[in-house]
């Protein structure tokens, strides 16, 4: 286990401000190892989410010069081959109690069932799956990565939009994948699409080189289809299918047009500002896991100012009210679902060099928040640790 | 002798009726407008990424913030060519002239810092630091406070132009955009782009004494994000550009009542009202145009083409 801890002690050097408890954040990771992919040459950022966590505990510092706000946050990674849950332990044993976690879902349930994590704020920046935010959801965890269902639904209206009436898709064997594919399915069936057809990618050819020979076949018996969708989520083979398949078609999903909770081609809104801050501090562009985790810290910096608070209960509280209006670069303010703690965010659709689109569009009704468009709404959660907030 | 004359206006250019510049954040350009024909009749090159734009108070020099040149430029209107830049410090968004006619106030929105430059020496005065993301700009009539309103950081920060130093935080509904202090020096109006409202300081004690939101019928309330406001040249109103709501609010200043919205082009930033004080210019960031009004009866009169993404705007009167 390795432990670094950033200080922000940025004293409150205006007069007259009073001088709050420092707000204690954690950064908790769970490392693991990626399984292989067909393409080595776009490796995964070790840094990934880490570094948006970084720059936002700066914006947060900034204003907190300002506001008497301190913000200190300290970085536990634990590695893939050491136990996970005795370090969380550990880490809560010490103190924490606002806590911004990149796991996989297993690791982030066995932390937020942890006795000594009741009352603590969890932020999951890094598991998309849908059961978190239903069935499986915690009281003390919320969710600013957006889920498998919102980015399936920002597409689904997105196809609606364009009238691409007839669909395609391949799916991959990775339980990501197969998660992903599910919540396509069911934003098609959610905005009155239809799948003509669907095939399983369970080649183990090297498509490095196959690609041009196996695509067109594979295709070749899908019915006619305005755009295939790909499920796709590690980055396999989806990138081999483009311009190889048997019908010229757009790709879109995990390849192609892209509903994402962020990229690196993301402009309007202010957000070339917030994209440079973090090329400068990165290096590389900012990914989904980095907005995430950079918008956890966001929304507890803005909760720590307005509610004038650094208890857990009380941040929670602030952000789940709708007082949350946080400012996010894509337009509309972010704030939190009171029904599954999930972020309200809007989902660019994106390719590598350009926003195509941003959902939710004109059109999509809501009586409340457009955005609740997109994910699993009120009235159809499955999600009972927030209490009935019918 | 009358082709010598002839000559002469020739080369005079643009400069013969009242004007409003334009500049186009996309295009690296600005734009010159004839107030009265309401054409354009000039275009010239910029840095990169021209934002803020504001005249001397002789009106014959043009400052230009070109944020992605980080640079501030000055331009020769007459002949529109650039003759020097300013220290302006990195990423100059936005800024503002004192009275004096001598100190710029620069945002710089990469730095998070308030950078004051001498105009006449070309010299760094200061450099403030202020919270994340630096935009609105507005000084107060008398020269005294200038106020930097920090986007990320939700601020308006009081900045005593004396000492160089602030002097007061007033927190603020998310995203300030824009400060404009009213013409008697008593208030502050500041507009929250993401909070969608406007909120008024008294400048004495600082403290809040009104909000303002807006409602449009058929338009979704996250989309009133109000940016520039500009006081009507009587003082009565301010017009506030509702971004992309497409629309002004024309509030009362008394009252803080929005007396009603006036539909203008995609995306509107910022504002210039004409020097003969009849008409105001919106500029259209998404349609890439500028959208005309009659101050009288505060209609719609023309769309003017402009280049792509037009963010700021100022007046200058007929030489």
């Amino acid at each position: 286990m390795r432990n670094i801890k950033i200080f922000s002690a940025v004293l409150a050097a205006c007069a007259g401000v009073a001088q709050a408890e420092a707000l204690r954040i954690d950064w908790l990771e769970r490392q693991v190892t990626p399984p292989p992919v067909l393409s080595n040459m776009q490796a995964i950022p070790d840094d990934l989410g880490h570094v948006g966590a970084v720059l936002g505990l700066g914006d947060i510092a900034t204003t907190g010069r300002f506001t008497g706000q301190d913000y200190e946050m300290s970085s536990t990674r634990i590695a893939p081959e050491d136990d996970f849950l005795p370090a969380a332990r550990a880490l809560l044993a010490d103190g924490a109690r606002v806590l911004i976690v990149k796991a996989p879902a297993e690791d982030l349930l066995a932390l937020a069932d942890l006795p000594e994590a009741s009352g603590a704020l969890i932020f999951n920046t890094a598991a998309p799956e849908d059961a978190l935010r239903g069935t499986d959801c915690r009281a003390n965890l919320l969710h600013t990565l957006p889920s498998h269902a919102m980015r399936a639904d920002a597409l689904a209206q997105f196809i609606v939009l364009k009238r691409w009436g007839k669909l395609a898709l391949i799916a991959g064997t990775h339980p990501e994948d197969q998660g992903f594919a599910a919540a396509l399915r069911n934003s098609l069936a959610k905005f009155g699409l239809k799948l003509g057809a669907e095939k399983t990618w369970a080649y183990d050819a090297n498509m490095r080189r196959a690609a041009a020979a196996e695509v067109p076949l594979f295709t070749q018996d899908l019915p006619e289809h305005d755009l295939l969708l790909v499920a796709d989520e590690l980055g396999d083979f989806a990138r081999y299918i483009a311009y190889n398949t048997w019908l010229p078609r757009p790709l879109a999903g995990s390849e192609g047009a892209q509903p994402v909770g962020w990229a690196g081609v993301v402009e309007q809104n202010g957000a070339a500002q917030l994209q440079n801050r973090f090329r400068e501090l990165a290096g590389r562009e900012m990914a989904p896991e980095d907005y995430a985790a950079w918008a956890a810290i966001a929304a507890l910096g803005e909760a720590a100012t307005r509610a004038g608070a650094t208890d857990a209960e009380v941040l929670r509280a602030y952000l789940l009210s709708d007082k949350a209006r946080i400012g996010g670069f894509l337009g509309r303010p972010l704030s939190f679902r009171d029904w599954n703690g999930q972020m309200r965010q809007p989902i660019p659709i994106v390719t590598e060099r350009a926003v195509v689109a941003l959902a939710p569009f004109e059109g999509f009704l809501h009586p409340g928040s457009e955005l609740d468009t997109l994910g699993r709404d009120r009235p159809e959660t499955t999600c009972t640790a927030f209490g009935d907030t019918r | 002798m009358i082709r010598a004359l002839l000559l002469t206006t020739l080369l005079a250019g643009p400069a013969l009726a009242d004007e409003i510049w334009v500049t186009n954040e996309m295009d690296d350009t600005v734009s010159v407008i004839d107030a009265q024909t309401l054409e354009v009749i000039a275009t010239y090159t910029t840095g990169e990424r021209p934002r803020g734009v504001t005249f001397s108070r002789d009106f014959t020099r043009l400052y230009i913030c070109a944020s992605d040149s980080d640079a501030v430029q000055v331009m020769d209107p007459a002949t529109g060519k650039i003759l020097h830049e300013l220290p302006s410090g990195e990423d100059p968004e936005q800024f503002v002239l004192a009275p004096d006619d001598r100190l710029l106030y620069i945002a710089n929105e990469d730095d998070a810092i308030t950078t004051v430059v001498d105009t006449q020496t070309r010299k760094l005065v200061a450099q403030i630091d202020v919270g994340v993301e630096p935009e609105g700009m507005g000084i107060s009539p008398d020269g005294r406070l200038q106020v930097t309103t920090s986007e990320t950081t939700n601020m308006a920060h009081w900045i005593d132009t004396e000492t160089h130093k602030i002097v007061a935080n007033s927190l603020v509904d998310p995203r300030p955009r824009h400060a404009e202090f009213s013409p008697d020096g008593r208030q502050l109006w500041v507009s929250s782009e993401i909070g969608g409202t406007v909120t008024i300081f008294d400048t004495e004690t600082k403290a809040e004494i009104g909000k303002i939101g807006f409602a449009l019928p058929n338009i979704r309330a996250e989309k009133l994000q109000p940016v520039g406001m500009v006081f009507s040249p009587d003082a009565t109103r301010v017009f506030v550009a509702l971004g992309p709501a497409n629309h002004l609010a024309v509030v009362d200043a008394q009252s803080f009542e929005v007396e009603r919205y006036i539909l203008v082009g995609r995306r509107v930033w910022h504002m210039a009202i004409s020097p003969d004080q009849t008409r105001l210019f919106t500029t259209n960031g998404v349609s890439g145009d500028v959208t005309v009004i009659d101050l009288a009866s505060l209609e719609a009169l023309k769309t003017i083409k402009v280049g792509r993404f037009p963010w700021g705007a100022a007046a200058r009167p007929t030489p």
